[in-house]
Parts: structure tokens; sequence; C-alpha cells
């Protein structure tokens, strides 16, 4: 998903986000890039993520990042 | 009277030995063992012969640095907590200042203290202490041998903040700052044994103190909350249930978190009894969503700068505020003398804004081995000239209000805080002009947006990740900015100086 890099690099351009397996271990990304991201994510793509979904396993890399913003794309445009 | 803070965990350790004293997730420990291998750690310190030293602690945040804590105090000496993922120029300015006389760590880091060049005779790891077997009443009184010769101002702790030089400033709290803090803490936010203390904030950032010393004063349980568990606050709230959390000492910024990805329901965190924030502004609006969702639980606003051992003021939230509202500080602790002093440095009338200064014994020794800084900021009370009586100026503008409430307005200087984290701008400024190419720069901070922005001006533009490559190798991610803006020329005032209001009123 290009736009779910683009938003991670506006955040840390330094980072290679699709170079990580776990955003986490890898020391990318705190609490406050977690806020950041999914306040992102909501404007960019118009829905409201729910609290609950906002884990470990989804923000792990860009894969599980890229499916969990298309399930919540499937959701909102069924 | 008590002479050095350990005399609260003598009397802890010698009427629980065997209640649970600290968690970090992985283990537990007693309060008999903790004690138990403080002392050996004690015993270790106690070759080198001297006390009333400073003692660096280089571990991460777990039961090892609490053990160490107590071992350093009980071996007559006073510890120093560093954050061990500061950039190694940060880590080796705040070594060669303070001049450890040991440093008590974990051989996982050997080879980072290499790095910081520390010479391997002052280094203790604690994998290498031999470990005692003796009774905890016998290690009591063997330790009660040193630490009757400390008297209550001597040195308990050292804390790093941000310095606008570059150099963190060390600032040096005494016991009878902790000792008078935590008798003011214990019967106002009514704390006893059977209270789970749930630590957020990092054994660096004097927040600890009061998770740490309530804890060794009633006997209760520290519970030090796994890092990664703040990313995900859903995992927290899910941590703090399983562990029955019943008391938090939190900055804001995680409540604001869960509250701003709605994680709250009535049946959610039913252990906890108090919800305490400091450290920075509590939005309102956020900390309405609380209330309304968990309005049994008590919820205390704290203030104070770190100069003045953690908080100074209480605020015991009893309503609640509209999202404009300001949340009061509140009012004086028990036995610390507030001041607000007008620009004349007169008493300010109710409603005029003035600096807040504190008295009492709850004020640091000064900034270590800094005579200059520290006459800045701690100075004779002006109201008072017939005898010393030192204060110390937090550049914290406040006022009261129409219930004698203080109410925060903002900084004197450019001070800022991040994300619970207290920031000098000009160190940030002082880092960027490090920078090859950078001719001149400064450093604002977006409150609405909660961005640490740069401009600078130099001859070609630097890319973003260029400059934080540059950053990282000074400065803790946190200090980082977030957005930077390139001029050929800054903007500047009529006085000769960068126009910040120009930048702010353009930018943010």
């Amino acid at each position: 998903m290009r736009e779910v890099l683009d938003i991670l690099k506006d955040i840390h351009p330094e980072h290679d986000f699709s170079e990580s397996e776990n955003f986490i271990s890898d020391g990318l990304l705190d609490s406050f890039d977690i806020v950041t991201i999914v306040a992102a994510l909501e404007e960019k793509f118009a829905f409201t993520i729910d609290g609950e979904d906002v884990t470990p396993e989804n923000f792990m890399n860009l894969e599980t990042l890229g499916q969990f913003v298309q399930h919540y794309l499937s959701l909102s445009h069924p | 009277m008590k002479n050095s803070v350990i005399n609260f965990l003598y009397l802890t350790a010698g009427d629980y030995p065997s209640a649970p004293c600290v968690t970090d997730g992985q283990g537990v420990l007693t309060f008999g063992q903790l004690f138990s291998s403080a002392s050996d750690l004690a015993e270790e310190l106690k070759q080198g012969r001297e006390t009333n030293q400073p003692i660096l602690v280089y571990l991460p945040k777990g039961i090892s640095a609490i053990v160490s804590f107590a071992g350093i105090l009980i071996s007559g000496n006073f510890y120093a907590p560093v954050d061990i993922r500061s950039p190694k120029n940060r880590l080796k300015a705040i070594i060669e200042n303070l001049v450890p006389y040991r440093i008590v760590s974990a051989r996982a880091y050997a080879e980072d203290l290499q790095e910081l060049s520390v010479p391997d005779e002052r280094i203790i790891f604690l994998e290498d202490i031999p470990q005692g077997t003796r009774p905890v009443d016998e290690l009591i009184a063997k330790a009660r041998e040193t630490t009757d010769q400390i008297i209550d101002t001597d040195p308990c702790y050292v804390m790093h903040t941000s310095g606008s030089t570059g150099i963190p400033k060390g600032v040096v709290i005494p016991h009878r700052g902790v000792i008078d803090y935590i008798e003011w803490a214990i019967p106002c936010l009514n704390v006893a044994n059977n209270e789970v203390i749930g630590s957020q904030a990092p054994l660096y950032f004097d927040n600890s103190t009061l998770d740490i010393y309530l804890s060794w004063a009633v006997g209760a349980k520290l519970d030090l909350i796994p890092d990664g568990l703040f990313v995900f606050p859903v995992r927290l709230i899910e941590y703090m249930e399983a562990q029955e959390i019943t008391f938090i000492f939190f900055v804001p910024s995680v409540l604001v978190n869960i509250s701003k990805m709605n994680l709250l329901r009535p049946d959610r965190l039913p252990a906890l009894k108090k919800v305490v924030f400091a450290g920075e502004v509590m939005p309102t609006k956020h900390l309405a969503y609380w209330q309304e969702i968990l309005p049994d639980k008590l919820y205390v606003n704290l203030y104070g700068p770190t100069e003045i051992t953690v908080d100074c003021t209480y605020f015991i939230v009893n309503q609640k505020y509209e999202p404009h509202e300001s949340l009061p500080i509140g009012f004086p602790c028990h036995n610390s003398g507030i001041l607000i002093l007008n620009d004349e440095d007169r008493p300010a009338r109710a409603g005029e804004q003035g600096e807040l200064c504190v008295r009492g014994s709850s004020l640091a020794l000064g900034y270590w081995n800094n005579p200059e800084k520290t006459e800045q900021v701690f100075t004779q009370n002006p109201l008072q000239k017939n005898y010393p009586d030192r204060i110390y100026r937090t550049g914290d503008l406040v006022y009261q209000n129409g219930r004698n409430e203080i109410i925060y307005v903002g900084r004197k200087d450019s001070q800022i805080k991040h994300m619970g984290n207290r920031i000098e701008l000009g160190e940030i400024e002082t880092a960027v002009m490090a920078i090859p190419h950078i001719d001149n720069c400064c450093v604002l901070y977006n409150e609405d947006k909660q961005e640490i922005t740069l401009f600078y001006e130099g001859k070609a533009e630097i890319s973003v990740s260029d400059l934080r490559k540059s950053l990282i190798q000074t400065l803790p991610n946190y200090m980082i900015p977030r957005k930077s803006h390139y001029f050929e020329k800054l903007p500047f005032n009529p006085n000769g100086k960068i126009d910040r209001k120009a930048l702010k009123n353009e930018f943010f």
C-alpha cells in the first residue's frame, strides 16, 4: 500500500519501513507515532479506527498494516 | 525524624519480609528478597570505603534497577539513573560531569560501557556479586551502621534534565526532599499496603520517585509496567486489569492516548482506584472522558519541577471542566511554600500572573558541579532579607483564581513539555548548530500539533532524513524536530533577533 508507506515515511523519513518485519521491536515506532499514524490513516481513508484494533499484531509491519487498512476499507465501502 | 529514605525500607522489609515488593512482568521480589539483594550490592560498594558518592545506574527499567537504588542507599551513597537508550554523546557528557564513583550495570551492557570509556575498575556488574544468606533483621542492623551516618541534607539521587547549552543538568535531591514528599503523599492520596502501584515513569524521570518510595514506605507492591505496552493502550489496559493495579501515576499523554482511542468502558479497570497525573498539562477534554466513563476513580493533578522533589502543588479533581477551561494545579503540598512573584518580585495579587517560586525542605541542593546555573534559579527569597531563605524560581507562570486555586499559564522561557519530557528548546538549537552548513536556526514548539519544529538557514536545504541522522547522534528521539523549514535568510525582528513570533504566526 503506497499510501500507508507514505504516511510512515512522513513521520520517520529516515527509516526503511519496507525492510522491517516488526516496527516495534526494530524501534521504528513509539507510542506517539502510533497515535499519529491512526489519525493520519483516518484522515486519508475517511474511516474511523476502533481503538481495540490498534494492536501490535496489526501494526507489526507494512504487510499487516496494509491488510488492516484493506479490512477497514472493505467495512466502510462494502 | 528520618535521616535517610532507606529508613522507609527498614520498616517495611522488617515488618513484611515475605510480601511482594516489586515485579516487572517477568519476575517478582518480596521485600525481604529485595533487601537481601540490595545488601549484597551494598557490601560490594562498601569495598571502596567511600560514602556520599554518586553511583551511576546503567540499567533498563526493571527489578535490577530498583535493587540497585536500594543497595546504593544502604551503602551510604546516592544514585544517578540514566536513560541507556540516550545517544552516547549525551551519556558521555553526563558521565564526564558527574564523575561517578562507581557504575552499577549488568554484563549485557559491558560493550556500551566500553564505548563510553568508563574505566573497568569503576564498574560493578550485578551478576558478579556474591549472594549472602543472612536473615533480613541482621541485614537491617548491619545497614544501619552505615546509613546512621547519613544526614537528611545529604544527596539521595541525581536526576538529569535537559540543559539549554547541550549538557544535561544534574539536579541533586537530598533525602529530606524525598521524605518530605512521601510524608505528604501517603495521607493525601490515602495510600496503604493493599495498593498495587502501576509504574509508567522511566526511572531516570523523577515521577518514578513517587512510585518507588510509596511502595517502600507503606509496603505496597510496585508493578513496573513493561515499556512496550504504552505503545498499544489496549494492551496496557489488559495488563492493568490482569495485575489488578489500583494506583497509577502517569504522564497525561498516556491517559490522553487511551481517550483518543476511546478504549474505556464502564466495566473496565475495576481494580483501579486512583488516577494521578503530572509532568505536563492534562487536557480537560480528555480528563472529562475518563470522568464520564469511570466516575468513581479519584483523579489527582500534581505539579512540580524536578528541582523541588517531584511535586509541590496538588489538585484533587472535584468537578468536570469544559474543554476550554484549564485544570488547576491546585494548592501547595503540605510543608511546601509557594510564592507567586510578579515582575517587580512582589507577591502577585489575586488573578495577577507571576512566577511560581518554591521554598522549603523539598528544594534540591542545586545542579551538580554547576554553581552558575544553581545561583540563577536558587535565590534568596526577595520577601525576606533578615536571614538566608532560599527559593527555587521555576520559570512557570501562574495565577490564583477566585477559589485560591493556582492555574498554570505557561513558561517564561523556551522550556517545553513534550510527551511528558521536559525539553529546553535551546538544547535542540545547540545540537542543530553543530550540523555543518547550518548557519542559524531556531526551534519552536507547535502546541496544537505537538510538533517540535525547526527553522534554519544555510547554504542549501538539508533533507529531513539527513537532519535526523545528524541529530540522533546527540539528542534523544523525543527531542528531534518532526518538521523543518529551510530559509536562505531567517526573518529578524528590529532588535536583531530571530523573529519567532512571525515564524509562529506564519507556520503554526
